[in-house]
């Protein structure tokens, strides 16, 4: 038995997706998250910054006759007919507490904190759920061997949804071990350019104080021929 | 309809105009415009110089302000809760500071405040979602800082106060850009990732409306990975948070200063009250408004309520009559319309183009201008690209930017944006990416002074809330600067208030109450709510039928 569409429902394309167990038909142009709300659904959890960057939205589905779990962003992906959606809106997964200027970039230092990446199976179930497609499991292994600079470049694109900690036979929390590696490397790794501890220092030292006032007595005259006038050095102008 | 790599086959002819006409533009460089010709086209197309999107604000402080219609509608609105129901004495969280807004202004202050010298347990961070939903992690283009040689302060000055029409206040445009290379050394402290080159320098970018490349970056996830670095040490330094638990009002004392808020618990639906020394706003903006019907690149939870308290309270307000429309939403597919396509992709050089492939403005002017020229060429002209759901765009050419500099720039560049459209199978190294400007900033808010004290005692804000760090229209890269810079600010004059000896007052909602008279006296004709909290996208089958249900319940 099948439910009579709405005369909304029988104009547009739609499909048959399955939210938490129950069906719901919806417009096909949609995406998941979109379609949650058309269902009904007013989220509270499992919405934030839809677009992409936040990771609040990590989701689960199965496709009808196809035995796989697959992993998205409700707010990047569109609905298809037969999906079975479950949302996972919080991963429990604790943060280690640290201090970063007391730590050295080195295998160490993370395994001293999250001592269960050497638990790490190699089955790759992190990297193939992560919606974001990063090598998870391959900088989880940086991480083992010391390649700071490799584990905080493989998991720069992080957006900490969490699904790669819920998949791990180890248990490992794979983006909170990515974050310490990014903060070791940024930290340690790279060099702070001199020119601009210099410009902080001029900074400080008041150097352009005496610029400033001259700037801020300007009339709004004064300040326009002057913002007419001014060069550019670096672009490329008609 | 057939589809043909992620575009229909008759957006493909357009298509193939902008890879026919690449290699001639590639060198073509377009007049940028002078001071009267971008009046001209702002006076004509940007919604803020449109009356028929605005009205003035009719009670409180500024009564007569001309704002946006969704802005007029949330200060023109009850308050959500009976201030009778709400009891003063039972006090559930007792702080010295109190943060309203856990994005990248509350979480810079917060951390400012503990740096300097108050102690972790009397500062309480509480936030509408999750810690870090909110904008900032959303900012993907950069950060301006004044660190080469060849810059400095004073041109950034000059820069910012250009771009916002020279109606910015001077104060806090000297604390924006003077500030900025401290900020960025801070974020290199704590381990923020930022681009470089080989040699170990910035790699820098130009923005929309910059006399000089000071736009550093992370890839295109600058805020993202400048939030989550400033989130891990909010926990590492164990500061207090509580999340899904918006404020809905502000409590006053005796004298009419600032003395705590009623947060309300979205998932119970309980109210609880926080008494406070100090109270920062820092709720960030108003996407979520919808203002003149635009869709937005903003997070779920930017619905102004920060403003609405600080204005019920009597906090003054500025420029709100000023609306920053991004240039570059996405347009297409649907899916994602109004999403931020970064204006970093035109940093790097790709262009905007209209349906013959042939270049419609000089690519980097300051945004309400690059964003009125794209209206102006959707809605005065026959030069745009319309999608199947007969929604108007135009080029921005994205492939041009690996002609520039070299192939693999924008996997390593723009991973996020090659990973959005590459979604929708569309491959931004080899096709362009169709735009039309989206809700993107508010750029007025409650006024402030360069130590972020607003109009009320007690009360200080920074970010997005705020008015008067950029006129009537912000440039690029100025936002994050903004949150850690006016945050930071906050977050230190909350300390030095922390060391004062002083008494926070009796807890009263007088101001609630006398706002309900103001409103009262208006006799609108529909009662609305606010704060927004959320904002409310179900089908209006499902809505229909909850007016009903609550109807039948009365």
């Amino acid at each position: 038995m099948s439910k009579t569409k709405t005369k909304q429902e029988e104009e547009t394309l739609t499909v048959k997706i399955y939210i938490m167990g129950s069906a719901h038909e919806v417009p096909a142009s949609l995406t998941i998250m979109k379609a949650m709300e058309y269902a009904g659904f007013k989220i509270k959890r499992g919405a934030g910054c839809r677009a992409g960057f936040c990771g609040a939205c990590a989701t689960l589905y199965r496709k009808a006759g196809d035995y796989r779990i697959y992993a998205a962003l409700a707010c990047q992906t569109q609905v298809e007919d037969g999906m079975v959606l479950t949302q996972l809106p919080f991963v429990p997964a604790p943060k280690a507490i640290y201090d970063v200027d007391s730590l050295k970039p080195t295998a160490s230092s993370i395994l001293k904190f999250y001592p269960e990446v050497a638990r790490c199976l190699s089955c790759n179930a992190c990297s193939k759920v992560c919606p974001q497609e990063i090598q998870v499991m391959d900088y989880v292994q940086y991480c083992l061997q010391g390649q700071i600079d490799k584990a905080a470049e493989l998991s720069f694109d992080c957006v900490q949804c969490g699904l790669c900690a819920i998949r791990c036979p180890a248990e490992i929390p794979q983006y909170h071990v990515g974050m310490l590696a990014r903060r070791l490397h940024g930290k340690y790794n790279t060099s702070t350019p001199e020119t601009l501890l210099e410009r902080v220092e001029e900074i400080e030292n008041g150097t352009f104080e005496e610029g400033f006032e001259e700037l801020m007595s300007l009339s709004k005259d004064g300040l326009k021929k002057r913002y007419t006038e001014r060069d550019f050095v670096d672009q490329k102008k008609a | 309809m057939k589809m043909i790599r992620g575009y229909p086959e008759d957006m493909r002819k357009s298509i193939d105009n902008v890879n026919k006409t690449r290699s001639k533009r590639i060198d073509q460089i377009i007049e940028d415009l002078s001071l009267e010709e971008r009046k001209d086209v702002l006076d004509n197309f940007h919604p803020d110089y449109n009356p028929k999107y605005k009205r003035d604000i009719s009670w409180g402080v500024n009564k007569g302000d001309n704002v946006p219609n969704e802005v007029a509608d949330v200060i023109e609105a009850y308050p959500m809760v009976n201030p009778n129901d709400i009891d003063l004495n039972q006090i559930d969280y007792d702080v010295n500071i109190l943060i309203i807004g856990a994005g990248g202004a509350g979480t810079s202050a917060a951390l400012w405040a503990n740096y300097s010298g108050v102690p972790k347990d009397e500062i309480l961070l509480v936030t509408k979602l999750r810690l870090g939903d909110c904008n900032t992690v959303m900012a993907q283009g950069g950060i301006q800082a004044a660190d080469r040689p060849v810059d400095s302060p004073l041109i950034h000055y000059m820069d910012a106060i250009g771009g916002g029409h020279f109606e910015n206040k001077p104060k806090l445009v000297k604390a924006l850009v003077n500030d900025a290379p401290k900020i960025i050394k801070w974020h290199k402290d704590l381990g923020v990732m930022y681009d470089c080159t080989e040699d170990g320098s910035f790699i820098e970018n130009p923005g929309g409306g910059t006399s000089r490349n000071r736009m550093h970056c992370s890839k295109d996830y600058t805020g993202l990975e400048m939030f989550r670095t400033l989130k891990d040490e909010i926990i590492n330094k164990e500061i207090p948070y509580l999340e899904f638990s918006p404020a809905i009002e502000l409590i006053t004392n005796e004298t009419g200063g600032i003395a705590g808020a009623v947060l309300y618990n979205i998932e119970t639906k309980q109210y609880f009250v926080v008494r406070a020394k100090t109270i920062i706003l820092t709720t960030g903006g108003f996407g979520r408004l919808h203002v003149a019907g635009f869709p937005t690149s903003n997070h779920y939870g930017a619905t102004m309520d920060g403003v609405v308290m600080a204005y019920r309270a009597g906090a003054k307000l500025r420029d709100l009559d000023a609306t920053q429309f991004h240039p570059t939403g996405a347009a297409f597919p649907e899916q994602i319309v109004g999403l931020l396509i970064t204006e970093k992709t035109r940093s790097l050089g790709a262009q905007v183009l209209g349906r013959n492939g042939e270049q419609i403005c000089y690519p980097l002017e300051p945004r309400d201008v690059e964003a009125s020229s794209i209206i102006k060429c959707c809605a005065a002209t026959d030069n745009y690209i319309e999608t199947p759901t007969q929604m108007r765009g135009i080029w921005l050419d994205s492939p041009l930017i690996e002609e520039i500099k070299g192939k693999g720039t924008i996997l390593k560049n723009l991973s996020a944006m090659y990973r959005m459209m590459n979604r929708f199978d569309i491959d931004i190294t080899e096709d362009p990416i169709l735009v039309y400007p989206t809700l993107h900033y508010q750029n007025g808010g409650v006024e402030l002074d360069e130590n972020c004290y607003t109009s009320l005692k007690g009360l200080l804000a920074a970010g997005e809330i705020s008015g008067g760090v950029h006129g009537k229209n912000r440039l690029m890269g100025n936002s994050l600067l903004e949150i850690n810079v006016f945050g930071r600010r906050a977050g230190i004059t909350a300390a030095n208030e922390y060391k004062k000896k002083s008494t926070v007052g009796k807890l009263t909602l007088a101001h609630v109450h006398k706002s309900i008279k103001s409103l009262d006296a208006l006799k609108l004709k529909d009662k609305r709510y606010s704060p927004t909290i959320l904002p409310e996208y179900r089908s209006d089958i499902v809505r229909d039928r909850l007016v009903q249900l609550y109807e039948q319940s009365l």
